[in-house]
């Protein structure tokens, strides 16, 4: 099984990178041939020219973007747990703030960046408030159904072992919660790049977002390019952090899925 | 009147669970349906008592009852000569399905009760490791549920009710989800379990040849509502072995199970 599980894996891996390597060969050998303009489109040979190049530039707002996702990233983390317990816990919080957290979601987050900044300025606050906005959501709602989604049968077999409501959450739906709850960190991880970049957009003078916004209309394509580079491994590499606390928090969980797949194979 | 199982002392002592003309309604859209009506019930210490009836007789609405999940209309419930309706905690409760946590290795499943009544994790391991083995689970205490087959995850089950002082345990169709086999294998043991560890045990089933084999008394419902049909008394010697079931007394018995059940169930 040992040797079978490493090739399974060794196949997801190479199909994906194998794509993606002939797709760059083709664009590097494409605009090499019909020799598109490098203000255009750059070919990846330039983009990783302007990475080594100007990478203490880049670093630079790398580190600030990344700097807001995390804060970001934390306070959208500790508020929507926070609210999901009181939720899921309080019938009367269930009744009149849930309506309201679902609601908020009609408004167009973006649109109320330009406000943030009459009121908080242009550093880094605006940003990280966009960002928590954002992430906030797919974590609160996820862990409110996890919380809440018990088979009844366990919530009886709780009450004639003599547990009270605060055992039965902390011992069955805190638990019970976790896989819903990393669906929704993982969401909120993918999401929040794209909230940081949507912060420095509207306004800032650092980030890898503003960097885009300021070498767009210098025609340095290849700088926005390696921008977006950044941004997307950025993504990938904290999409990453996440599934691998995952599995550190659940092992229980991805055992079982294991088991029920070798099943059905 | 002798018990096979009983001696004297057991006669003399007050009931464990006593039950007096126990009512039970439900409102169903708005009209209200009598599930249980005027139901005695007495259960002595130390007996194993069976429920059965058809579907529907509010067989298992009687064990919630018991278990104080649910409250009923009029009637006397009293545990051990006490009447109550604080029974939850007190009276312990095996369902059909074995509903283990997931996240929980199978000590650590076990072990379940005994922390929520404010035992130290280490300590209540250590009372749960020594019935592993009487469990049939050793070797498997860290694994989780998932990797065990029905019966272990049922026997899993049984040792996080067991393990907790309750003197009572009502069962509700424990075995029902188990393979013919793994199901004989079981009950044997159930009965072995109930007696070492001095159980008073109430079983909810449909399977005749099990309240047989495995009681003391076995209590026949009428289908909606619920009301005392058939009181039989099981005079098999204990300890008791499957080949009993094929003998003449079982089958006797049997008979006197049988054809009033199968009157309700063709009267549906």
């Amino acid at each position: 099984m040992g040797v079978k599980k490493k090739i399974l894996n060794l196949a997801n891996w190479i199909f994906p990178i194998g794509i993606l390597v002939s797709l760059v060969i083709v664009w590097e050998v494409l605009v090499r041939v019909v020799n598109v303009p490098s203000w255009q489109l750059p070919p990846p040979s330039a983009i990783l020219d302007e990475l080594i190049v100007s990478k203490d530039l880049l670093l630079h707002h790398t580190l600030v973007t990344l700097k807001e996702i995390v804060v970001g990233f934390s306070v959208a983390l500790v508020t929507g747990l926070t609210l999901a317990a009181g939720i899921a816990y309080s019938r009367i919080l269930e009744r009149s703030v849930y309506p309201i957290i679902i609601a908020s979601q009609t408004i167009p987050i973006i649109a109320i960046a330009p406000l943030l900044l009459i009121w908080v300025g242009y550093g880094l606050t605006p940003k990280v408030i966009i960002v928590a906005l954002i992430c906030f959501y797919p974590i609160a709602v996820n862990t409110v159904d996890g919380l809440k989604s018990i088979d009844p049968d366990m919530i009886s077999m709780f009450r004639t072992l003599g547990a009270s409501r605060f055992q039965v959450f902390t011992k069955l739906q805190v638990p019970n919660s976790l896989p819903f709850m990393f669906s929704g960190i993982k969401i909120g991880i993918s999401v929040s790049v794209i909230a940081a970049v949507i912060g420095e957009w509207v306004g800032g003078s650092e980030g890898l977002g503003y960097l885009i916004t300021y070498s767009q209309p210098l025609f340095l394509t290849a700088r926005v390019f390696a921008a977006i580079f950044l941004l997307s491994v950025m993504g990938i590499i904290l999409f990453v952090l996440g599934v691998w606390i995952e599995h550190l928090t659940m092992p229980w969980y991805f055992n079982a899925k294991r088991s029920r797949a070798m099943e059905i194979s | 009147m002798v018990f096979a199982g009983g001696s004297k002392d057991i006669l003399a002592a007050p009931p464990k669970i006593n039950v007096k003309g126990l009512n039970k309604t439900y409102l169903i859209e708005g009209k209200s349906e009598g599930i249980l009506e005027d139901i005695d019930f007495f259960v002595r210490p130390g007996e194993f008592v069976s429920i059965i009836g058809a579907s529907g007789c509010g067989k298992s609405t009687f064990l919630n009852i018991l278990a104080g999940l649910e409250t009923h209309d009029s009637g006397l419930i009293e545990i051990d000569g006490i009447s109550t309706d604080a029974r939850l905690g007190i009276v312990g409760y095996m369902q059909q399905k074995d509903l283990l946590l997931p996240w929980r290795t199978v000590l650590d499943n076990a072990i379940l009760g005994l922390q929520i009544t404010g035992v130290a994790r280490k300590i209540a391991r250590t009372d749960a490791l020594d019935l592993i083995h009487q469990f049939g689970l050793s070797g498997f205490e860290n694994q989780y549920p998932h990797a065990l087959s029905g019966g272990m995850r049922q026997r899993a089950a049984f040792l996080r009710t067991m393990l907790l002082n309750q003197s009572i345990i009502l069962l509700d169709e424990p075995f029902g989800a188990l393979d013919a086999l793994t199901k004989l294998k079981m009950q044997e043991w159930l009965m072995d379990v109930c007696l070492n560890m001095n159980k008073t045990a109430v079983l909810v089933t449909h399977d005749i040849d099990e309240a047989i084999f495995l009681s003391d008394r076995v209590y026949l419902l009428t289908s909606r509502p619920g009301r005392n049909a058939v009181i039989l008394d099981i005079e098999l010697e204990r300890p008791r072995d499957y080949g009993m079931v094929t003998g003449t007394i079982f089958s006797e018995l049997k008979k006197e199970l049988m054809y009033p059940l199968w009157e309700q169930i063709r009267a549906v």
